[in-house]
């Protein structure tokens, strides 16, 4: 790991032979003196819908077994059955890599979440969760662009945020500067037949421009291209065990933790993961989404051995477009629903308890229902979602989604759920944690703020 | 050295300043104009648009009819998928899709949870469709002897965006370029507004074709046989369109407010959220005609609200059935503050991002005096003293399209579509990927908005290392061609 103090070296080395002065290392210096420790949000998006129920698996529930007779996930027992969390929740066994995280109360579910909007299309439900304004299609920013303009950082690096993605994902496009690169040892200039000089020629044209827009943008991006090359990013080692899938996510994992190891200022870091829509042969503990689970939590319990103590200041936050229909559909697979799982893991985090309104002796009832609607969904050929139609507590329990969900953890904490229940467990579950106040300022003056029901 | 010459060109700021090839003025003035009204210069282009003339040039390129185009024909012949109408595609991809994905759910039943998905066929045509029509659109734009046209294709596909990943939509949205937009893009506003409101593409986009009246008889919206209780495409949006107009059994107001809020009359344009509600009264029972066999536009008149609506202070009395979504759109049409919000985007697009008050007024009145006519707006813009005014030369950022393809056509480089290339040549294909890693997915802008057409849309410093590259790549080797695609100056038009 290189320290952002040799960094410094080596980078002001660099820079006098080229005969630029980076603004990063104005930066960086200030940073390194002044600053409190640098929080992190790892913002993780399950595309495709993940099967909530099968993640997190409330075996306690007999509805739950009576409503996938093919597909539940047993109670714990053996080797086959789900790991035990809290004797009525447990997690299917192919996160067993994340079960040690759980135990040493780092990393908190919260259960039965959605948005307040009801769209069964991945789509919109998408674009929804990403610009965290449900049921307004055209806001043209995402939450965590909203949140690098609210909290504007003079000394922010190219790396502030970053999408391990080849396009720069919806909930980070925005005015706010933020770089998308789905390999960092190829961000750079790659040299023609000049060589190495091509990046050097590229970069005076561009400083020579009276171009604001051009000459700020380049600058930047040659500062980035710098401080990644000063990291040797070609030959980074992940310390002592982890191991990270081969997958593009396991490597998007990776890359996010030599970026935040490298000390280049990253904030935020958004990854993806798809292969969730599970509607055909959707298995439990084998088969499809077992094995994407294998990989999800393979990755994430890598990286979070790899960050070590930096996971004190990290949160790392999954997040899905919807859940799924409660009931198994005919062909082993299961439906669009509505209220989903969500994890937040890292050392800000209140972990090891299960959050939300259904997250105790009422998820049990929201199940009984669903199954009350039985003759009616078989009738429509479809599955009800599950959680949508319970009129009180559930729909709190789905805004609860809203709160811990993309454009989450304000809604949580301000507007919708203040004086409800379900305000004090949801702050506690991010109290302290770099999602407080991103969330805060992300949502304030938003439609959310003022369309949010009184509970 | 000559395709150097013709990029310095493209970017006559860099030639200005470098000593002894500095271009004769008008030859400025003539890169400026295939820079707005073309996708930049190619090789010998500036020498012609001097021979015959900018005004002659202009005025050809306003009547893309009159210009032949077999060129281009040619080159696009290896891509079947664009060609296809929405029925076909429907018969020869979508079906067979939806019945391999019922067989192996049937299959399912045997409790056979293998993991291993075999490589789908019809999937990977059906996401071939939107990789051909991309690839197209680069040949045309980079080929293409209709500029003008493709450029407009661009601004007004952009302008009534539809995206390809909502659902059906890519299988619609081939068809809705080609027979909707780009045939109209010169011709009369309202005729294009029409076409849209008409067209499947935007009919699913924004969920227009399941709005119905709540206080009606209910029937479900008609989705033909196939249909029942099968999944749909990856986005199984027809589905869950569907379930969700049962549960509401109602109106849905997306396709009202944008096409006031984006499609005419613009944001502050005047109208309230009563209108919004109007509007959509208005157009309950546009809607398809058995989407599952790929089915036009059909008025179903048990899906619409009959009673009287008032929109924007227009009466319109009630039982007019399919024609109160027409008086709706004359309405919209003739607004001043649509042909106000359409001047301010046209000129936005070709003059500045600091659209020049005076003209946009007189491309306004223009408009207004026309009835719309858009062949008329833009000459009026064309001809205008603050388009030709060295103040805007290069004064637009260029799109990650619109570099890629001036890059292409300064180097005279050669497109192939359609696989089957090999360096020095360039595979269509490889270059839908690289506007991508620029930061603009072509046919797939989630928004209704569609793309950003101002400088700070497209800066950030991955998009920008990515241009640096392209331009490398596309110089191969070429050291002064490398520097004048990827200097500063030719980001810009």
């Amino acid at each position: 790991m290189l320290s952002r103090r040799i960094f410094l070296k080596q980078g002001a080395f660099a820079c006098v032979s080229l005969g630029f002065a980076p603004s990063f290392l104005a930066r960086t210096a200030y940073a390194a003196g002044a600053a409190p420790r640098a929080k992190r949000l790892i913002a993780i998006f399950q595309r495709g819908a993940v099967d909530g129920l099968s993640v997190v698996v409330p075996f306690g529930e007999r509805e739950y077994y009576r409503a996938r007779p093919g597909i539940a996930v047993q109670a714990p027992s053996g080797d086959d059955g789900a790991i035990d969390l809290d004797g009525f929740f447990g997690f299917n066994p192919r996160l067993a890599p994340l079960a040690p995280l759980w135990k040493a109360r780092q990393l908190a579910i919260v259960h039965a979440c959605g948005s307040p909007e009801s769209t069964r299309s991945h789509f919109d439900a998408q674009d929804y969760m990403e610009t965290a304004t449900p049921g307004v299609k055209r806001t043209s920013d995402g939450w965590l662009n909203r949140y690098l303009q609210t909290r504007r950082d003079e000394h922010a690096t190219p790396f502030r945020a970053v999408a391990l993605t080849h396009q720069m994902p919806r909930a980070l496009q925005g005015p706010a500067s933020a770089v998308a690169v789905s390999d960092l040892a190829h961000f750079g200039i790659r040299a023609g037949r000049g060589g190495a000089d091509a990046g050097a020629s590229f970069e005076a044209a561009y400083a020579a421009a009276r171009d604001r827009v051009l000459n700020g943008t380049a600058h930047e991006a040659f500062d980035a291209i710098r401080m990644l090359q000063a990291t040797d990013v070609a030959r980074y080692e992940p310390a002592g065990s982890a191991d990270y899938p081969r997958s593009p996510f396991g490597q998007a994992l990776r890359q996010i933790a030599q970026l935040a190891k490298a000390d280049v200022g990253l904030e935020i870091a958004f990854a993806e993961i798809g292969g969730w829509d599970t509607h055909i042969n959707q298995g439990s503990i084998r088969g499809q989404l077992a094995n994407r689970l294998d990989e999800f939590a393979r990755a994430i319990a890598a990286l979070v051995s790899d960050l070590g103590d930096m996971m004190e200041d990290t949160v790392v936050l999954t997040m899905s477009e919807f859940g799924r229909a409660v009931s198994e559909n005919g062909g082993g697979g299961s439906d669009h629903g509505h209220g989903n799982v969500m994890l937040a893991i890292g050392g800000g985090v209140r972990g090891g308890r299960v959050y939300g309104a259904c997250g105790d002796d009422r998820f049990p009832r929201c199940l009984r229902r669903d199954r009350r609607a039985a003759p009616r969904r078989r009738e429509s050929g479809v599955d009800l979602p599950g959680l949508r139609h319970q009129p009180d507590e559930i729909s709190r329990a789905v805004r609860v989604g809203a709160g811990a969900g993309g454009w989450g953890l304000a809604v949580t904490c301000r507007a919708i759920l203040s004086g409800s229940p379900l305000e004090t467990p949801c702050r506690a579950a991010l109290s302290g944690s770099p999602l407080e106040t991103p969330c805060r300022a992300t949502l304030s003056g938003s439609p959310l703020e003022t369309a949010s029901p009184s509970p | 050295m000559k395709r150097f010459l013709v990029a310095a060109l493209a970017v006559f700021a860099i030639a200005a300043a470098g000593a002894g090839s500095a271009p004769a003025p008008d030859d400025r003035a003539v890169a400026h104009l295939l820079n707005r009204i073309a996708f930049g210069p190619r090789p010998g282009d500036v020498e012609r648009v001097r021979a015959i003339g900018l005004d002659r040039y202009v005025d050809e390129q306003l009547h893309p009819d009159r210009v032949k185009d077999d060129g281009v024909r040619a080159r696009l012949a290896d891509l079947t998928l664009p060609r296809l109408s929405a029925r076909e595609i429907v018969e020869t991809i979508e079906l067979p899709q939806i019945e391999a994905r019922r067989e192996r759910k049937q299959q399912a039943n045997g409790g056979d949870t293998g993991d291993s998905k075999p490589p789908n066929p019809l999937q990977q045509r059906a996401n071939a469709i939107v990789v051909e029509l991309s690839e197209q659109k680069i040949v045309r734009a980079v080929y293409s002897e209709r500029q003008l046209q493709e450029v407009l294709a661009d601004f007004w596909f952009n302008h009534f965006n539809v995206d390809a990943r909502k659902g059906r939509d890519r299988f619609l949205i081939g068809e809705y370029e080609r027979d909707v937009i780009r045939p109209r893009v010169l011709g009369s506003f309202r005729d294009l507004l029409g076409a849209t409101a008409q067209s499947p593409a935007m009919l699913f986009y924004l969920d227009n074709w399941m709005s119905a009246d709540p206080a009606g008889p209910q029937v479900p919206v008609r989705v033909g046989r196939t249909f029942q209780g099968r999944r749909i495409g990856r986005g199984d949006t027809e589905r869950a369109a569907l379930q969700r107009n049962r549960a509401k059994k109602g109106l849905n107001e997306n396709y009202a407010r944008e096409l006031m809020e984006l499609h005419t009359l613009g944001v502050d344009g005047g109208y309230t959220q009563k209108d919004v509600t109007e509007v959509a009264r208005a157009f309950t029972g546009w809607t398809l005609e058995t989407p599952r066999q790929g089915g036009g536009f059909t008025f179903d008149r048990r899906l619409h609200d009959p009673g009287p609506k008032i929109v924007l202070g227009h009466v319109i009395k009630g039982g007019g059935g399919q024609s109160d979504g027409e008086a709706v759109l004359d309405i919209l049409a003739s607004r001043p503050s649509t042909a106000r919000f359409i001047a301010t985007k046209l000129v936005r697009r070709f003059v500045s991002d600091a659209p020049p008050p005076a003209l946009v007024d007189r491309a306004a009145a223009r408009f207004r005096e026309t009835g719309g006519d858009l062949r008329e707006v833009m000459r009026t813009i064309l001809m205008s003293p603050e388009f030709r005014s060295p103040d805007v030369y290069a004064a637009k950022v260029k799109s990650p399209f619109e570099f890629a393809v001036s890059a292409l056509r300064a180097a005279g480089s050669e497109v192939v579509a359609g696989g089957g290339t090999a360096a020095p040549a360039f595979d269509a294909k490889g270059l839908v990927r690289r506007v991508r890693d620029m930061g603009m997915a072509l046919y797939q802008c989630q928004p209704p908005t569609g793309y950003g057409d101002t400088a700070d849309a497209w800066m950030n410093s991955g998009a920008l290392v990515n241009r640096i590259n392209f331009a490398l790549e596309v110089a191969r080797g070429d050291q002064p061609l490398a520097d004048a695609l990827g200097a500063p100056e030719f980001q810009r038009r």
